[in-house]
C-alpha cells in the first residue's frame, strides 16, 4: 500500500506540490472567483490536460506531438455530438424539414442521420468513444511511424500536417460536422442542464479531480520502470534498443495514453464551454499547447498546470486591452523559453529553492526535473 | 466529373494543371530554402513562411516607389534582388542572434523560430496593416495567352516558372559546383573533419541559413505576382513547403522538384474536381500515408545512418 502511495506520489515535496495544487483548484480558486471567471478558469484547466500529456510525451519520452490538439478535438467532437443529438430532439427541431437531426445538418441539406453519428445517441458509448477515437487513432499514427524509427523532427512535422488535414477536414464537411462554427448550443446531457450555474460549479470540481487523477496516473507511469525507460530511450535511444527492450511498442503506448488524456481534457471543455469547433484542433492550438508545457516546465506535471493558467491569464489579460501586443509577448515566450529556460518555471522555482535553501522551510511546488532538458537534443540530434 | 465532355476534360486539366504549375513554382522556391536549411543543417525554420512574406512586401513597396517614380515596367527585376538581399540578412541576423545558440536541439529550434513567427506576423500587421495588399504590376506581365480554343495561360505563371527554374539552377551551381557550395556539403558530412581543414563551419552555418532566408525571400517576390500578401500569407504555405521537403527527402534537390512538382499538381487538379478543401485532404493525406509507409522520402540519399 505505501508502496502504491509512493508511486502515485512521488517524493514528499512533490506529494506536498500536488496538495497545494489541489488546494488552489478545489478552494482558493471557487472562493476567490465570480463563476465567470471560474469557468474562464475551468476552461484553461481543461488545456492543462494537454500540458500534462506533453510533459510525459515530450519532457520525459522526447516525443514533441505538434499534433495534440488532434486529441483533444477528437475528444472534444466526440462529447459534443452526443450532446447535440440529445440538443436536438425531434420536438424541438420540429421547424427544420428533417426534424431529429442537429440544425447544421438540416441548412446543409441532410436528410438523415450519418451512420458515424449513431453511437453517439448513448451516452455509455460515448464516453468509451471519447477515449477509443483518439486512443485508435494514435495508435495507428504512432505505429506506422514509430515502427518505421521515424523520430525527431519528422514526426513533429507529420503530426502537424495531420492536424491541419483534420481540421480543413472538420471545416470542409460542414453537413457533417457543423464546419467553421462547430458544433454549438449544447443544452443537456441525460435531461440535466450543463447552463445552469450550479451545473456550471459541479462541472468544474469534476473537471478539477480529473486533471488530478491524470496528474497521479501519469506519475504513477513515470514513477514505474516505465518511466525510466522512457527518460533512457529519450537519452540514448539505441542502447534501450540494443537491450532487448521494444523501443517502438513503449514509444506507441506512451503516445496512446498522452492521446487519452488529452481527450480527456478536450470532452471537459466541450462539457464546460457549451460548444466545440475546429479552432481547438489545427496547427496554432497544437502548438500553443507546447508553450504551455514549455513555460511551465517541460519534465514537471505540476509545472505544466501552472504554465497553463499563467499563459492563458496573459492571453486574456493582454488580448482584452492589447490585442497588439499579445502576440509580440507570445513570440517573445517561445523564444525566450526555449533559450533561457529549457526547464521552465519548475526549473527558476527549484533554482530560486536551492538558492536560499527554503525548501527546508517551504515545500518544493514542482517536482524536480529528473535530468536536464538539453540531454533531449543531444540525443536527437 | 460527367457533365464535362472529354475535350473540355482535356482543357480543364491543361489549365488546371497550368495553374498547378504556379503553386509548383512557389512551393518549390519556398521548399529549396527550406531544404538548404533542413536538409543541409537539420534545422526546423517554421518562419520561413515569415521570411518569404519579407520578400513580398518588399516588393510590393517597390512597386509603390515605382509607381511614384513611373518605372512600373521595369522594376520588378530590381524587386526581386531587393527581396532576396533583404530576406538574406534578416536570416543571417536571426541566425546569429537565436539558431545558433539552438543546433544541439532541433526540437527547441523548431519551438523558437515558431515564435519568431508569431513576432513577424504582429511586425507586418503593425507595419503594413491586417489587410492584403498587392503590388503593382508590369504591363507585360498582365495578361494570358491563348495557345489553343479553350486554352488560357496566364503570363505571370510562365514568368514565376521561370523564375523558380532560374533560381533552382542557381541553387544546383552554388551547392554543386562552386567552392562554397563544396565547403556546406563538406560541413554536413563531417563537421569535425571540415573544421579541421581549414573551413569555418560557423560561417558556413550563418550563410548556409541567410541563404535559405534569401530565397525565400525570392519566393515572396513571386508570390505578388500570382496572389495578394497579408500578414499570415507566409504561414498558409509553411506545412506544405515542409511537406514538399520531407516528401522529396532531405538533402536531395532532384526529390524536392519532383515532390513540389507532385504536390502542387495534385492539388490544384484535384482541387478543381472535388472541393477545394477536400483537394487539399486528399492531397495532404495521401502524402502523409507514403510517408508512414516509406519515412525517407522519394529520393532518400542513400546515406547509412
Amino acid at each position: 500500500m505505501k508502496a502504491l502511495s509512493e508511486k502515485l506520489l512521488g517524493s514528499k515535496d512533490s506529494a506536498i506540490g500536488l496538495a497545494v495544487l489541489a488546494l488552489l483548484l478545489f478552494v482558493v480558486f471557487p472562493s476567490a472567483l465570480d463563476l465567470f471567471r471560474l469557468n474562464l478558469l475551468g476552461k484553461y484547466v481543461t488545456y492543462a490536460f494537454v500540458a500534462v500529456s506533453l510533459v510525459l510525451l515530450w519532457g520525459n519520452g522526447g516525443i514533441l506531438s505538434l499534433g495534440q490538439g488532434i486529441f483533444f478535438g477528437l475528444g472534444g467532437y466526440c462529447m459534443a455530438m452526443f450532446l447535440k443529438l440529445e440538443a436536438s430532439d425531434p420536438e424541438s427541431t420540429k421547424i427544420q424539414s428533417t426534424p431529429g437531426i442537429p440544425d447544421f445538418m438540416d441548412w446543409n441539406q441532410l436528410t438523415a442521420l450519418p451512420w458515424f453519428w449513431e453511437p453517439f445517441k448513448s451516452l455509455p458509448l460515448t464516453l468509451i468513444l471519447v477515449l477509443l477515437v483518439p486512443v485508435l487513432l494514435a495508435y495507428i499514427i504512432g505505429a506506422a511511424m514509430f515502427k518505421r524509427r521515424v523520430g525527431g523532427v519528422y514526426f513533429s512535422i507529420i503530426t502537424q500536417a495531420i492536424a491541419l488535414i483534420l481540421s480543413i477536414l472538420i471545416v470542409g464537411q460542414q453537413g457533417y460536422t457543423g464546419g467553421v462554427n462547430g458544433i454549438t448550443d449544447l443544452k443537456t446531457m441525460l435531461g440535466w442542464d450543463i447552463r445552469t450555474d450550479s451545473a456550471k460549479y459541479i462541472l468544474y470540481y469534476v473537471n478539477a479531480g480529473l486533471l488530478i487523477v491524470c496528474i497521479l496516473l501519469s506519475r504513477y507511469v513515470m514513477s514505474s520502470k516505465f518511466g525510466m525507460l522512457l527518460l533512457a530511450m529519450r537519452d540514448k535511444e539505441e542502447r534501450v534498443r540494443f537491450s532487448g527492450y521494444d523501443v517502438a511498442g513503449f514509444k506507441i503506448f506512451i503516445f496512446c495514453f498522452a492521446a487519452m488524456l488529452s481527450a480527456v481534457g478536450g470532452a471537459m471543455f466541450t462539457l464546460q464551454v457549451g460548444f466545440m469547433s475546429p479552432s481547438f484542433v489545427g496547427i496554432v492550438p497544437s502548438i500553443e499547447m507546447v508553450i504551455f508545457a514549455a513555460v511551465g516546465g517541460r519534465m514537471s506535471l505540476i509545472g505544466a498546470v501552472y504554465g497553463t493558467l499563467l499563459v492563458n491569464y496573459g492571453k486574456t489579460v493582454f488580448s482584452e486591452t492589447y490585442p497588439e501586443l499579445w502576440l509580440f509577448l507570445m513570440g517573445g515566450l517561445f523564444i525566450a523559453v526555449v533559450m533561457f529556460f529549457p526547464d521552465g518555471l519548475a526549473g527558476v522555482y527549484d533554482k530560486y529553492a536551492k538558492k536560499f535553501n527554503i525548501s527546508g522551510l517551504i515545500c518544493k511546488l514542482f517536482k524536480k526535473p529528473a535530468a536536464h532538458a538539453h540531454d533531449v537534443a543531444e540525443e536527437q540530434a | 466529373m460527367f457533365e464535362y465532355t472529354m475535350e473540355e476534360v482535356g482543357n480543364i486539366v491543361v489549365m488546371q494543371g497550368f495553374s498547378g504549375l504556379s503553386l509548383f513554382s512557389v512551393l518549390l522556391l519556398m521548399a529549396l530554402g527550406l531544404a538548404i536549411i533542413f536538409g543541409q543543417m537539420g534545422v526546423i525554420n517554421m518562419a520561413h513562411g515569415e521570411f518569404m512574406a519579407v520578400g513580398a512586401y518588399t516588393t510590393v513597396m517597390m512597386s509603390k516607389l515605382a509607381v511614384a517614380y513611373d518605372i512600373v515596367n521595369s522594376y520588378f527585376v530590381f524587386a526581386i534582388i531587393a527581396a532576396f538581399i533583404l530576406a538574406f540578412w534578416i536570416g543571417y541576423g536571426v541566425e546569429f542572434l537565436l539558431i545558433r545558440h539552438l543546433y544541439k536541439r532541433p526540437l527547441d529550434t523548431l519551438l523558437a523560430t515558431w515564435g519568431l513567427s508569431l513576432v513577424m506576423q504582429q511586425i507586418f500587421r503593425s507595419a503594413f496593416g491586417a489587410k492584403e495588399v498587392s503590388a503593382e504590376l508590369p504591363e507585360w506581365l498582365l495578361g494570358s495567352f491563348q495557345p489553343t480554343e479553350g486554352i488560357d495561360i496566364p503570363i505571370n505563371g510562365v514568368f514565376v516558372m521561370a523564375l523558380a527554374l532560374v533560381v533552382t539552377v542557381g541553387v544546383y551551381l552554388y551547392m554543386f559546383r562552386s567552392r562554397a557550395g563544396l565547403r556546406v556539403r563538406a560541413t554536413v558530412q563531417n563537421r569535425v573533419m571540415a573544421g579541421a581543414v581549414g573551413i569555418n563551419t560557423k560561417q558556413v552555418d550563418r550563410l548556409t541559413f541567410a541563404l535559405g532566408c534569401g530565397i525565400a525571400g525570392v519566393a515572396g517576390a513571386a508570390f505578388t505576382t500570382i496572389a495578394s500578401t497579408g500578414p499570415t500569407t507566409g504561414s498558409l504555405y509553411i506545412v506544405d513547403s515542409f511537406m514538399v521537403v520531407v516528401f522529396g527527402g532531405a538533402a536531395s534537390l532532384m526529390g524536392t522538384i519532383a515532390s513540389a512538382f507532385g504536390i502542387a499538381q495534385a492539388q490544384s487538379i484535384l482541387q478543381f474536381f472535388m472541393t477545394s478543401s477536400m483537394g487539399k485532404v486528399a492531397t495532404l493525406m495521401t502524402i502523409v500515408v507514403i510517408l508512414m509507409l516509406k519515412p525517407e522520402g522519394l529520393f532518400a540519399s542513400k546515406v547509412r545512418k
